[in-house]
């Protein structure tokens, strides 16, 4: 075959396409089993993690179901509006319980934005250093470095949140609880960080260097062509980096288990990162362990999962709209 | 081949065979008690197959009720309606206290504080109390912090100083004991509370309506958060069976040593 192929083609063009490509089944049956037995295991393999994802929508929307459908169309109209609207969050209660997950519901969002208000100006600088000032010496050594913070295990950083971080906030910035949104808030943000520089460092080094040079010849500094060019080139990318960032706060358990305090009631004023919040990670994570199967407070708590999951799901969509996006974009399209 | 099928007959007999000899007891109940129940089956495995489950006291009477169980753990007397309701079955409740569960109010070893009433520990986790100096202590915020509401600690707690009210919105929730005992050493303004076996130099004990909280006061019932916690069965057991040995295991040494253990105080106080 291959002696074949290096044949002058011009010659022997008719030649070399008159044996057919591909051999029928009966020429050669074990090329074709072989093939069709790849083909399939790969899909099969493919197919576990999608049928995983399909898995858990199907569960959790069947386990949280009875929650939401309780009763009468007026009934779980009701309940559904309490579940969105109220804070008051006493599910365990035998008499007269209450299943308003509006607290813990602004508690995920709460302490997510704040952790993002931190990682990002932090990584997308990060990034921006690595991507375009940083010498090589030192982006070789930097990069492994930030991906290690990644593989840390969360519930290491929750004992570093109630041991150190809490005490610290207590004693040296005065706060009566150390556990609270701030404590969260700060070590969600170092949680972010590594997900936000190296998606971010990607989206900046794929800027394709004839339009640096083409930014350089027109007489652009350095700076002038980092904020002017590199960064609107690599928007969609820094985008989809910030959300991959905030997938990773708002689905982070343990952390803000151990280090938020779990209290049920929104920030009053809105502002004072120093109160206690729950998170709806966390109220999984607290009350799912122990809670009697099949009470509505079982089913409740699969309704936070739920939500979790639709925000989860919206998210990943969106970066997923600008991943695509930067895609096109660096290819010129 | 041949050897192949008498080995898995040889399997199968002796399978059911063991089944057979083992007696098998269902126990259902609190989750308070639960611990208790499973180092207790551990202890007899040998002599009976038990299964344990953990599905909260109303559970275990109804179990008992209906015939589920051999033995109810409840960490509350029968209520009047599920006494009524088991004797019009035909089934006898009968109650044998195995253990006393005590909550310690503890505070930071600090804090001036140092005895407070049931009324006022309640009004500190509704958010009616929420500054030491309102209670003799000194011009600072209380750190009100609870337990996970569905561990038993806190069933204990709810149940005995909470009474029907429900805790404030300001309540931090942690999920061990060992985590309750953690935030409290090193929170200035902290209340909370721990089982008796966490009590040590780096929290400090409130007296509870001027009681101290100790083996002694808990054992006699004096202590105002404490409670005991049952075991039930239909009719007294019959001596020597496997249930009569479970349900006066919490008097032999190696019953007792268990209960201490796990963090709960035996009723033989000496």
């Amino acid at each position: 075959m291959a002696q074949n192929i290096s044949k002058p083609v011009k010659h022997h063009a008719a030649a070399e396409f008159s044996r057919p490509l591909r051999l029928s089944v009966t020429e050669d049956l074990r090329g074709f089993l072989a093939e069709k037995i790849g083909h399939g295991l790969l899909f099969l393999t493919t197919f576990v993690s999608v049928l995983a994802v399909m898995a858990i929508f199907y569960f959790v929307i069947q386990e949280s179901l009875p929650f939401i459908l309780k009763g009468g169309f007026r009934e779980s109209i009701l309940r559904v509006r309490e579940f969105l609207t109220s804070t008051e969050w006493y599910p365990q209660k035998a008499e007269n319980p209450h299943f308003g997950a509006l607290a813990i519901i602004v508690g995920s969002l709460y302490v997510t934005i704040c952790s993002l208000a931190i990682a990002v100006p932090i990584g997308v600088l990060a990034a921006i250093f690595l991507s375009d000032i940083a010498p090589f010496s030192v982006r070789q050594y930097c990069k492994p470095v930030i991906e290690i913070l990644a593989a840390i295990p969360s519930v290491a950083y929750g004992v570093f949140a109630v041991m150190v971080v809490a005490p610290w906030l207590q004693n040296t910035l005065g706060f009566s609880t150390g556990t609270n949104a701030l404590n969260a808030s700060l070590i969600l943000s170092i949680m972010a960080l590594p997900t936000i520089i190296s998606v971010a460092e990607d989206a900046l080094s794929a800027v394709g260097r004839e339009i640096r040079e083409a930014s350089y010849g027109l007489g652009a500094t350095r700076a002038e062509t980092t904020v002017k060019v590199v960064i609107p080139a690599a928007h969609s990318g820094i985008i989809a980096a910030v959300i991959l960032g905030m997938m990773r706060a708002i689905g982070e358990t343990m952390v803000v288990w151990m280090a938020s305090g779990n209290s049920s009631r929104i920030p009053s004023p809105w502002w004072d990162l120093s109160q206690s919040v729950r998170t709806m990670t966390a109220t999984i994570a607290g009350e799912l362990g122990e809670v009697p199967k099949d009470t509505d407070h079982y089913h409740v708590l699969f309704a936070i999962g739920l939500l979790l999951l639709i925000f989860t799901f919206g998210l990943n969509m969106t970066s997923e709209f600008f991943m695509a996006k930067f895609k096109k974009r660096s290819r010129g399209l | 081949m041949k050897q192949m099928n008498l080995f898995i007959l040889l399997v199968v007999v002796l399978t059911t065979a063991n089944v057979m000899a083992a007696e098998n007891l269902q126990i259902n109940g609190s989750t308070t008690v639960g611990p208790i129940g499973d180092a207790f089956a551990e202890a007899f495995k040998d002599k009976a197959s038990l299964t344990v489950s953990k599905t909260g006291s109303g559970d275990g009477a109804a179990a008992l009720l209906e015939g589920r169980c051999d033995i109810a753990m409840m960490s509350r007397f029968m209520k009047e309606a599920e006494f009524k309701a088991a004797v019009e079955k035909g089934i006898m409740p009968v109650a044998h206290a195995v253990a006393m569960d005590g909550v310690c109010v503890v505070v930071h070893p600090s804090n001036p504080a140092s005895a407070l009433t049931s009324e006022q520990v309640k009004d500190i986790y509704m958010g009616k109390i929420t500054n030491w100096k309102e209670v003799g202590g000194a011009d600072m915020p209380i750190v009100v912090i609870s337990r996970d509401t569905s561990s038993g600690t806190y069933e204990t707690f709810e149940g005995l100083v909470m009474k029907k009210e429900k805790m404030a919105d300001i309540v931090e929730y942690v999920n061990s004991n060992p985590q309750s005992h953690a935030r409290v050493k090193s929170t200035v303004g902290a209340i909370g509370y721990v089982g008796l076996g966490f009590l040590d130099r780096n929290v400090k004990a409130l007296k509870v309506d001027g009681i101290m909280p100790n083996r002694s006061t808990i054992a006699k019932g004096i202590y105002p958060v404490s409670r005991p916690l049952f075991l039930f069965t239909n009719g007294y057991p019959k001596p020597g069976s496997i249930v009569f040995q479970f349900c006066t295991f919490h008097l032999t040494e190696e019953g007792q040593e268990i209960i201490e253990d796990k963090g709960f105080v035996p009723v033989t106080a000496y």
